[in-house]
């Protein structure tokens, strides 16, 4: 995996946008609005919400492996502790925090 | 826009049967066929996964994973006027005949 | 198991070929699909047999052998955890259909869980189909809340002080899990481990099977 030209660096606090758009998306409704950090750089991929309308995805958008603590995913979670939760993001999903 | 029936995470939901099936030579032949055509470009992963986020919530939830798998096929290879609903209406009926459908 | 039938041919006897007529609806489309594909050409034959065998050639136990030699040879841990393809090739896995690949390594402290919430997403073109309870809506919706209920579903009791990290995959990665080795095995052949590295432990939701102790 080749390290990306992208916004963000492997520790960045990011929130995930609240965007409600329409059309296929592959960014899941439970982590929108919510703060993380940027786990991992994954670098550049094709763009699946044009793909999935049969466009050829380009240009790649960064790509990023996004942790969150599952305490603040989740109002409910239990234990109270360090469990947490991993989701791969595009970077125009992505604010800095 | 509703959350789609497709993003499930975090919504509330029962134990997970653990019964694992062996699958139906349908079911093969759909993983096949889906393959395949992945395989040669005629369709992209994000085009059937976006087909089966538009289906009706009902059937989503009523198919069965292969199931939805087809029906997301039929649905790309209409739009991409490989197919039309007709004839595979008409094989399927042609197909009914030869199987012996009462 | 019974192949590809030919273009509108007899179906072959298996051991799962039930009636044609009693099939669903949606079932009975897929042959009507199939048999017009070939028909017009979009499909030959053999791209869907090569498919079927594509599948059949892959199953858990390749998972179960990139584990054990991790957990022999140290050095062949660290490749598989810098670039698991590479690792894949080194032991005859044909991984080369797998956009991207990140192998996760549970420790002491850590647990790792794999789910696609959107859809099914698995490591296939190592591991094969997904189990049907991966592919579930329960597991779907449940797996990144509430792990630690669905891990007990399937007996593992993970104790509050190990860390779950759950991964949704979401995009092109494939997440393979990479469990970790149980006590008392040293001494354990690469063979006899590997029947330890049940498919279950390379998603996450349990352990590896433990070291059986010798009689």
């Amino acid at each position: 995996m080749s390290l990306a030209v992208g916004k963000y660096k492997a520790g960045d606090r990011v929130r995930v946008r609240t965007d409600d758009r329409p059309g296929h998306v592959r960014t899941p409704y439970y982590v929108r609005g919510k703060n993380g950090w940027v786990e991992r750089v994954y670098g550049e991929f094709l763009n699946p919400e044009s793909l999935g309308h049969g466009g050829d995805g380009l240009p790649q958008r960064p790509l990023y492996l996004v942790g969150f603590h599952q305490n603040e995913v989740w109002g409910e979670y239990r234990p109270l502790g360090r469990d947490k939760l991993f989701v791969d993001i595009f970077e125009h999903w992505l604010d800095p925090a | 826009m509703p959350r789609g029936h497709h993003d499930l995470g975090g919504t509330p939901a029962g134990p997970i049967d653990r019964t694992e099936h062996q699958l139906d030579d349908w079911e093969i032949l759909a993983d096949a066929v889906n393959q395949a055509l992945g395989a040669k470009g005629i369709r992209r992963t994000d085009e059937l996964r976006r087909a089966r986020e538009q289906m009706d919530s009902g059937l989503y939830r009523a198919l069965s994973y292969y199931e939805r798998w087809i029906a997301s096929l039929e649905t790309i290879l209409i739009e991409k006027k490989i197919l039309t609903k007709e004839e595979i209406d008409r094989k399927v009926t042609a197909l009914e005949a030869k199987w012996g459908e009462p | 198991m019974s192949a590809d039938h030919g273009a509108g041919a007899e179906a072959v006897e298996s051991k799962h070929e039930r009636p044609k007529h009693e099939l669903s609806a949606h079932a009975k489309r897929v042959y009507a699909i199939r048999d017009l594909l070939l028909e017009k050409g979009v499909l030959t034959k053999n791209d869907i047999q090569e498919q079927v065998e594509y599948m059949e050639a892959r199953t858990p136990a390749n998972g179960a052998r990139l584990v054990a030699r991790a957990w022999v040879d140290a050095g062949f841990k660290k490749r598989l955890l810098a670039d698991p393809k590479a690792a894949c090739a080194e032991m005859g896995i044909d991984a080369t259909s797998l956009n991207e690949f990140v192998v996760l390594e549970n420790t002491e402290k850590v647990r790792h869980l794999v789910v696609c919430t959107l859809c099914s997403c698995y490591p296939r073109p190592i591991l094969g189909r997904p189990p049907d309870w991966y592919k579930s809506l329960n597991y779907r919706a449940r797996a990144v809340n509430d792990p630690r209920g669905v891990m007990r579903e399937f007996g593992n009791e993970v104790p509050d002080d190990v860390e779950i990290r759950v991964h949704d995959s979401t995009a092109d990665m494939r997440y393979l899990v990479l469990p970790l080795r149980p006590k008392g095995t040293e001494g354990m052949s690469e063979e006899e481990l590997q029947r330890l590295v049940i498919r279950d432990s390379l998603i996450g939701v349990v352990d590896p099977l433990p070291a059986v102790p010798k009689q």
